[in-house]
């Protein structure tokens, strides 16, 4: 049976256009989002069925500009009587909040926006049938039962097909439909007291042309014979050494050390409350070195199947390729139009929500580091000692994010330019800009990645982001293992 | 719609879809039902102005069908029209059946029961929509003040094709927010049932007093280890790792459970430690998606001691234990960590020379074999000598086993404890919360 969103057409000429000519009776502005998003989630654990479920959320979020205020009010009711009343309680709470806003806006935070966006696939998921895909689940933890030491083999397969319109009193009409799928692949080797998880994720924009049952397999016996080398691995040593970053912990090295401290709300202050303010400050912009000169970060809404590429944020603002980070120097910030014109600070086109529940707000998009020159082999030839990591297992870092600690599922001792023996419970710890000072050589050959669960804001959401980076040499960290 | 009207009304349709779609069932399936549903103001303020503000109405309706042994789970926004709902949930359980034709046999399914009913409606006086915001800045005025209301009305409910029925719905709010003096930060919370003008008058005057204290000179503690003091809300921050798989017996059983040493008593915590599941806190259902209904009270840790793993119906099929009532993700949902006698005044004279830290951050598993966690201090943090404040620190990477903070190192519990709601906001209001004391720990090991 195919995977099916439910179609919808919504037209300007019918209840919509009733329920914005209502609201622009006293709103200077008005728009709705509407979105319909299904997600799929099926997992197979230990050659058996775990999980079949699927969401559809339909609803809308209705939007006015009033005395320089943009307030909101989502419905899951969308007749024109549904979104005439979330209008109504979108105005009457906009005009009593109005006398205290942060800033005055004006409609030029929502320029007129027409066009749309389809996610790159080349198989639509809905000629994905439910028996194919579990047929690749269960090939890939029947794949990965190689040892009774395994005693967690799991199989997860996440889609989700979004359609996404925006509708706005200054004629803006846009559509965007995304394709996604999240393949997972777990195995969790133990013995005694002693265990250890190995990973297998591909993540993006994709459609029906994942699901490739040798190709899961094959991947389901690498990620077991991994956990089962992690359980009899020494741990991984402390000391200073060379740390060589593997694309999928590039990914979250970017994401919380970059990423995160360049959204401009966050620098604005209105995320203090929950995730934190930042180290960078508006006057850093065009001044602060960042890291080395081989550091060149952009954000890129516009790379085929990476999670977070699309045409325009929830705003209406046309997305477009923008350098954040050259030779190390910082040049831009992530900030939507209304960050833009509250810091004075340029921005991107990244006001995004998680659904038709949450308002936009300032978020990374696809945050990619540059690829240079080295392959992955001179890399490693030009550490003395050191250790190779990869896939994220661990993360933190402070409300200013400074002072992180991130930890590795996987860990290779380099010595004398040679990559050896496996080590476990792989972490290092350091200070942002000092860290990215560090960084030595930039790999030549990228890979993205993402996460689908970014968690930020009040009411808080989680958002779909992408990294792709290639591997990337820092010298002189701060490593270290698990208990002895 | 008033918050008592959205309640009513939810619960009317919901009955109504429910009627009509268990009545629609065939030999051999099996149907439960979980209703969501909330009308939530969020505000969000930012130098104690408005940023944003967004009115949520929204209701969720889950179903489970059972058949042939299969087992799918579908999930659908409701519009709260009862007829229209009724037609979109005929066409998600004909959904469900179409997929069963195409599943395997699910070995770990849970034959349905009826688990008993249950009706709570608690009802609360928050203030009007367009008096929020004046209530709050008002009394603020002049403070750098940051953070979130939420105030409506939440619902949990839950019905199944054997008769069972729960029904939950509480008005509550809370005011999660932080005053800032330069990078300096105090927080405060203020939550409940009623909104009371002086209550949260006396609340922002106690967070501006801690506040106050960071004026002092900052002081630069290097890493190293110290006696720390961790208020309630901070020790909260670290029993809730609790949540992230020590206690689940699913997790102990395939070799993700932190607690592994604990569980099969390699290690033992310390015998002041007492940890339970206490639902008599009042804020939370009793029920879980099944239906199933918790004992009001389950100790989970007794004197350092597992008493308890959280076991799921279906963890408990898989692996013949006895389910005890946990939800599938076998996270505690009212943790309620007894008092121990320290009282409040002898806190600083207890602590002598060490580190007071009012809240934490960002907290994760950082060696999940030895329970040891990394986070990071944040909010008022003082370095103490002498059993005095000297002044504010800047904010230290730690990094610890909960084998030695829960274990070895634990000194003392304080005899006063806070209740601390649940504030999550993702997807919907949460629902839950935490009681703790605050925790002396000895030589607590900060690293950068």
């Amino acid at each position: 049976m195919p995977i099916s969103n439910t179609p919808f057409e919504m037209s300007m000429e019918g209840p919509l256009q009733q329920a914005l000519d209502h609201a622009c009776q006293v709103a200077e502005w008005a728009g709705v989002r509407y979105s319909s998003e299904l997600t799929t989630q099926r997992v197979v654990r230990n050659d058996r069925p775990e999980k079949n479920e699927s969401s559809l959320e339909v609803g809308a979020m209705c939007e006015v500009l009033i005395d320089g205020h943009f307030g909101y009010a989502a419905t899951a009711d969308i007749s024109s009587a549904g979104l005439k009343r979330a209008f109504e309680r979108a105005i009457a709470t906009t005009r009593a909040t109005s006398a205290h806003k942060v800033h005055a806006f004006s409609g030029a935070q929502r320029p007129k926006a027409t066009g749309s966006y389809r996610s790159h696939r080349t198989r639509d998921l809905t000629q994905t049938s439910l028996a194919e895909i579990t047929d690749c689940m269960l090939g890939a933890t029947r794949a990965m039962n190689i040892s009774p030491l395994l005693v967690n083999r799991s199989a997860s397969a996440f889609l989700v097909q979004t359609q996404i319109d925006f509708y706005a009193s200054n004629a803006s009409h846009t559509r965007q439909n995304f394709d996604m799928t999240d393949l997972t692949l777990s195995a969790t080797a133990a013995e005694g007291l002693e265990s250890q998880t190995r990973t297998w994720v591909q993540t993006g924009q994709f459609g029906g042309e994942v699901f490739d049952k040798d190709s899961l397999a094959r991947h389901g016996l690498q990620t077991a014979q991994d956990a089962l080398a992690l359980l009899g691995a020494e741990n991984c040593p402390t000391g200073r050494m060379d740390l060589v970053l593997m694309p999928n912990q590039m990914m979250l090295q970017i994401h919380e050390s970059i990423g995160h401290p360049l959204e401009l709300d966050r620098i604005l202050g209105d995320e203090r409350n929950y995730a934190g303010w930042s180290f960078v400050k508006p006057e850093d912009f065009g001044q602060l070195q960042y890291g080395s000169g081989l550091m060149n970060v952009s954000f890129d809404p516009s790379r085929a199947n990476q999670l977070a590429s699309y045409a325009f944020d929830d705003g209406g603002n046309p997305a477009t390729r923008e350098m954040l980070i050259e030779g190390g120097v910082l040049k831009r910030g992530l900030g939507s139009l209304e960050s833009q014109v509250r810091s004075g600070l340029p921005g991107v086109a990244n006001f995004r929500s998680s659904s038709w529940n949450r308002a936009p707000i300032d978020r990374m998009a696809n945050i990619n580091l540059e690829p240079g020159k080295s392959t992955l082999d001179e890399l490693i030839g030009q550490v003395e000692k050191g250790v190779l990591m990869s896939s994220n297992r661990s993360w933190s870092i402070d409300d200013y994010r400074n002072k992180f600690q991130f930890g590795c599922e996987h860990g290779q001792l380099i010595d004398k330019g040679v990559l050896g023996k496996v080590v476990r419970n792989p972490n290092y710890r350091g200070v942002t800009v000092d860290f990215w000072g560090r960084l030595a050589g930039v790999g030549r050959d990228d890979t993205s990645h993402g996460t689908a669960f970014c968690g930020k804001g009040e009411p808080s959401q989680v958002i779909r982001v992408g990294h792709a980076a290639p591997p990337c040499l820092f010298r002189d960290v701060e490593v270290f293992g698990g208990a002895a | 719609m008033s918050a008592s009207a959205f309640s009513a009304q939810a619960h009317h349709n919901f009955n109504a879809v429910a009627d009509h779609v268990l009545g629609q069932l065939k030999t051999g399936e099996e149907l439960t039902l979980n209703l969501t549903a909330e009308e939530t103001l969020f505000v969000r303020f930012n130098n104690n102005r408005v940023r944003q503000n967004t009115d949520v109405s929204q209701t969720g309706l889950s179903m489970r069908l059972q058949s042939q042994g299969r087992t799918v789970d579908k999930s659908r926004t409701l519009t709260g029209d009862a007829p229209t709902d009724c037609a979109s949930v005929t066409q998600l359980l004909q959904a469900c059946r179409d997929e069963v034709l195409a599943l395997p046999v699910d070995p770990n399914q849970v034959p349905m029961a009826n688990n008993g009913s249950s009706h709570d409606d608690f009802t609360g006086a928050l203030l009007a929509a367009q008096d929020v915001v004046s209530a709050v800045v008002g009394p603020a005025a002049g403070c750098d003040l940051a953070g979130l209301y939420a105030g409506g009305v939440v619902i949990r409910a839950n019905r199944n094709s054997l008769g069972q029925s729960h029904w939950f719905s509480t008005e509550t709010f809370f005011l999660d927010y932080s005053l800032y003096n330069g990078t300096l930060a105090a927080k405060g919370s203020y939550a409940g049932t009623r909104w009371d003008d002086s209550s949260w008058a006396a609340n922002l005057a106690r967070t501006k007093r801690l506040l106050s204290l960071l004026g002092r000179p900052r002081q630069n503690v290097a890493p190293a280890g110290y006696r720390t003091y961790l208020a309630p809300r901070a020790f909260a921050d670290l029993v809730g790792m609790l949540g992230w798989n020590a206690l689940s017996a699913s997790a102990w059983k395939q070799g993700r459970s932190p607690f592994k040493k604990l569980v099969e008593k390699e290690a033992l915590l310390s015998p002041m430690l007492n940890i339970d599941e206490n639902f008599s806190l009042g804020l939370t259902p009793r029920f879980n998606s099944l239906g199933e209904v918790s004992a009001e009270s389950m100790p989970l840790i007794g004197q350092g001691e597992l008493r308890n793993l959280l076991v799921s119906a279906r963890t408990a099929k898989e692996y013949n234990l006895t389910a005890n009532g946990a939800s599938d993700g076998e996270a505690p949902r009212a943790v309620d960590v007894q008092c121990g006698n320290l009282t409040e005044e002898k806190v600083l004279k207890e602590l002598g020379t060490g580190l007071f830290l009012s809240n934490l951050h960002y907290l994760n598993w950082s060696d999940p074999v030895s329970a040891r966690v990394t986070g990071m201090t944040r909010y008022a943090c003082f370095w103490v000598e002498g059993g005095e404040i000297v002044g504010p620190i800047k904010d230290l990477r730690w990094d610890e086993s909960l084998y030695q903070a829960l274990g070895s190192k634990l000194m003392a519990l304080t005899s006063h404890a806070e209740i601390d709601p649940a504030t999550d906001t993702y997807f919907q209001r949460a629902l839950g919360g935490t009681r703790t004391p605050g925790a002396l720990i000895d030589d607590f090991t900060f690293t950068l």
